[in-house]
Order: C-alpha cells, then structure tokens, then sequence
C-alpha cells in the first residue's frame, strides 16, 4: 500500500472505507448491468453469436468502443476502420492509469498487468475515490471496484442481453440511463476537496462538452481530463493548504484522528 | 478458415490489443518515484477532471451511432439535465452516492413515466 503526496485524509478505518466503497459500487453495478444487458441486446440483433458478444465484453471490456463495434460490424464497416475507432475511443484510459499508477506503484508488474486490462471509466472513479478516501492505496479497493463492480456485472449482463433481452424490457426506460452520467458526477464531487479540484471539474466538464461538439466525445474528454488540471494549477493566488480533515470527506466516511495540515508542494 | 460463428471473437481480440496499450503503458512504466510534485500534482487533479468531463458529455452531448449515419455530436437537453444536477447536490449535501443516483433514477423514470421526457 502506497502513500501518496496529496492524498485526501490520513489514514481512515480500513473496514468503514471499504464499506462505504461497497455502498458506492451498488450504483456502478447498477449502471454496468443495465448498458451491458443493453449491449448484449444489441449484439444479438446485430447477428453477433453469444460467443462473439462475450468475446468483446472480455477483450476489450469498454461500453463505448463495444456499442460502437456493434453498429459498424452491423453496417459492414471494415474491421480495421473498427480498430482504429475502438484505440481513439479508449485512449482516454490512458489519463486513468497514469493518474492510478503513483498509488499502484509498488505492486508487483505483473498485478499491474492484469489491473490495466481491468481499468475503466467506473474502475477508475470507485478506485481512486477509495484511495482518496483512505490516505493510501488499497488493492482491495481496485479489485472490487475493477471486478465485483464492473466486470462481473458488465459480462453477466451481456449474456442477459444475448440470451434473454428480447423478453425483457429495455432497462434504459426506466430511467437506468442516467445512472452512469449520475454517478461520474457524483464521484467528480466526492473527489473536489478544494479549489483547484474544483476548478479542474468545471473547466474538464466545460471543455469536454465544448470539444465533443466541435469534434467528438472521445476527444472531448480526454481534452477535458487533460486540460483541466492545467487550468486549475495556473490558478492564481496563495498555495492550496490541504487541511485534514477540515474538508469535507467524500462520501460520508468520517475521520477517525485529528486533522493536520499539510501544504501542497506542487499547488504553488 | 476462421468458423463465422466465431470470427468476431478475432476482432474483439485485435479491439483488446489496441486499447490495452492506453490502459497499460502509465501503470507498468511510469517512474512515479521520479515525478516532481508538480506532475503528482496534476495527476491528483486528473480524476475529478476527467469525471466532470464524463458526466458532463453524457448528458449533454448525443452521437448518432446508427451504421448509416455520420457520426455527427449535438447538444442535448433534457431532463437528464436535472437528475445529474440532483445527484451531484446530494452527494455535495449527504455524501451519499447511492441516494444520489437513486433520485436521478427516479427523476428520469418519473418524467418518462408522465411522458415528459
């Protein structure tokens, strides 16, 4: 387990984190189940086999490059104009592992591999809001967040889709279709402690929004991931002090020690 | 001769390949010890950056995916807009993630349910 300089709060009660974190997951497990049920619908009716509509919710475990695959394979695109789509649509997971690599760092290689092939947009925001939250990395944290809170339900879902989806309603009508946007946004407000967090939130989602229209989504949100942060750090002003636990703590987790101060040495 | 039952599978593969990289290449080689705080720094700003800019572009943007269309972006307005302001308040007020997107749920499926969404 890592420490991390900037790291939310000191350390918090392991058991009381990770509660909280199973809580949070419920609505991530809740937003992998109803787009993977949707996925493997529209597979199906693509033509996929359930082999093939597996194949992809494993290999390549990303909603958006999966959707997208099944409209292009659906209109005949070719695969490499499929392929060349599906690593534009991902890149932007590499923003997530550079910004989980410091806390991951001293896990052995070989972890790490099999963590990146589990990383996504939800692992990601559980995981790091888990650490955040903590002081410190906790591999638990990532495993249930990348697994139990992601992968499962995704795969379990799709074979739903596949199997029984044109027997059950579409759950996107029921409203389900905010749960991912929902909880991104929730997350980001977990993660914005101070200024700056703040800053960067609203100039990524600005900015995000801004590009994905001029050009397409999967820029715009690497643009605002990357931007963003850019923004904030220029602010000026006196150096953030990261007062713990004087801020607010994300997600209802309650210190369990006095606060310190720390001062940020990269906020100046 | 690959069985077409199948074939995609070969696809998803070439699809897993292509993206691992992305996933990859900053957890297994970046020096992290070496940063300089100002790197560690940005990083740490990362995260809620990049989740705005998720919720943000899911609610707001639309992209026509359809195989015989232009993949063409439009902006978007809808009660979606409400629920994840809704959301976002109750975890900003509660620090309760799971009341947050259960009141987003029930504001979309509400609106859908009188026909006003």
């Amino acid at each position: 387990m890592t420490a991390v300089p900037g790291a939310q709060s000191p350390e918090l009660d392991l058991a009381t984190a990770r509660r909280q974190t199973v809580v949070d997951g419920l609505g991530i497990i809740a937003s992998a189940g109803a787009f993977g049920f949707v996925y493997g619908l529209s597979a199906r009716t693509a033509g996929f086999t359930p082999i093939e509509a597996s194949a992809m919710s494993i290999l390549v475990f990303g909603g958006a490059a999966q959707f997208a695959a099944v409209g292009y394979v659906a209109g005949g695109f070719s695969w490499l104009g499929i392929v060349l789509l599906t690593a534009f649509l991902n890149a932007r997971h590499v923003l997530y592992s550079a910004a989980l690599a410091p806390w991951l760092a001293d896990r052995p290689r070989a972890e790490r591999a099999v963590m990146a092939h589990l990383l996504t947009d939800e692992a990601f925001a559980l995981s790091i809001t888990h650490f955040r939250r903590l002081g410190r990395a906790d591999r638990w944290g990532y495993w249930f967040a990348a697994i139990a809170a992601t992968f499962v339900p995704w795969n379990l879902a799709t074979l739903a889709g596949v199997f029984v989806g044109g027997a059950i309603p579409d759950p996107t009508q029921y409203g389900l279709g905010v749960v991912f946007p929902a909880a991104m946004a929730g997350l980001a407000v977990a993660l914005a402690s101070g200024r700056r967090e703040i800053a960067a939130a609203i100039v990524g989602a600005i900015l995000g929004v801004a590009i994905s229209l001029a050009w397409d989504p999967a820029i715009g949100i690497i643009a605002g991931g990357l931007v963003g942060p850019l923004v904030a750090m220029a602010l000026p002003g006196p150096p953030m002090l990261e007062r713990y636990p004087a801020d607010p703590f994300p997600l209802g987790v309650q210190p369990d020690r006095p606060g310190r101060l720390v001062e940020h040495d990269g906020d100046r | 001769m690959i069985d077409p039952a199948v074939d995609l599978v070969v696809l998803a593969l070439l699809m897993g390949l292509v993206t691992y990289p992305s996933r990859a290449l900053p957890l297994l080689f970046a020096h992290v010890g070496r940063l300089p705080p100002r790197a560690l720094a940005y990083l740490r700003l990362v995260g809620p950056a990049v989740l705005a800019a998720l919720a943000a572009v899911n609610t707001m943007v639309v992209v026509n995916t359809a195989p015989d269309a232009a993949r063409s972006p439009s902006f978007y307005v809808g009660i979606e807009w409400l629920a994840v302001v809704v959301c976002a308040a109750i975890v900003a007020w509660r620090r309760n993630l799971l009341l947050g997107i259960g009141a987003a749920v029930a504001i979309v499926g509400l609106a859908k349910a009188f026909a006003l969404a």
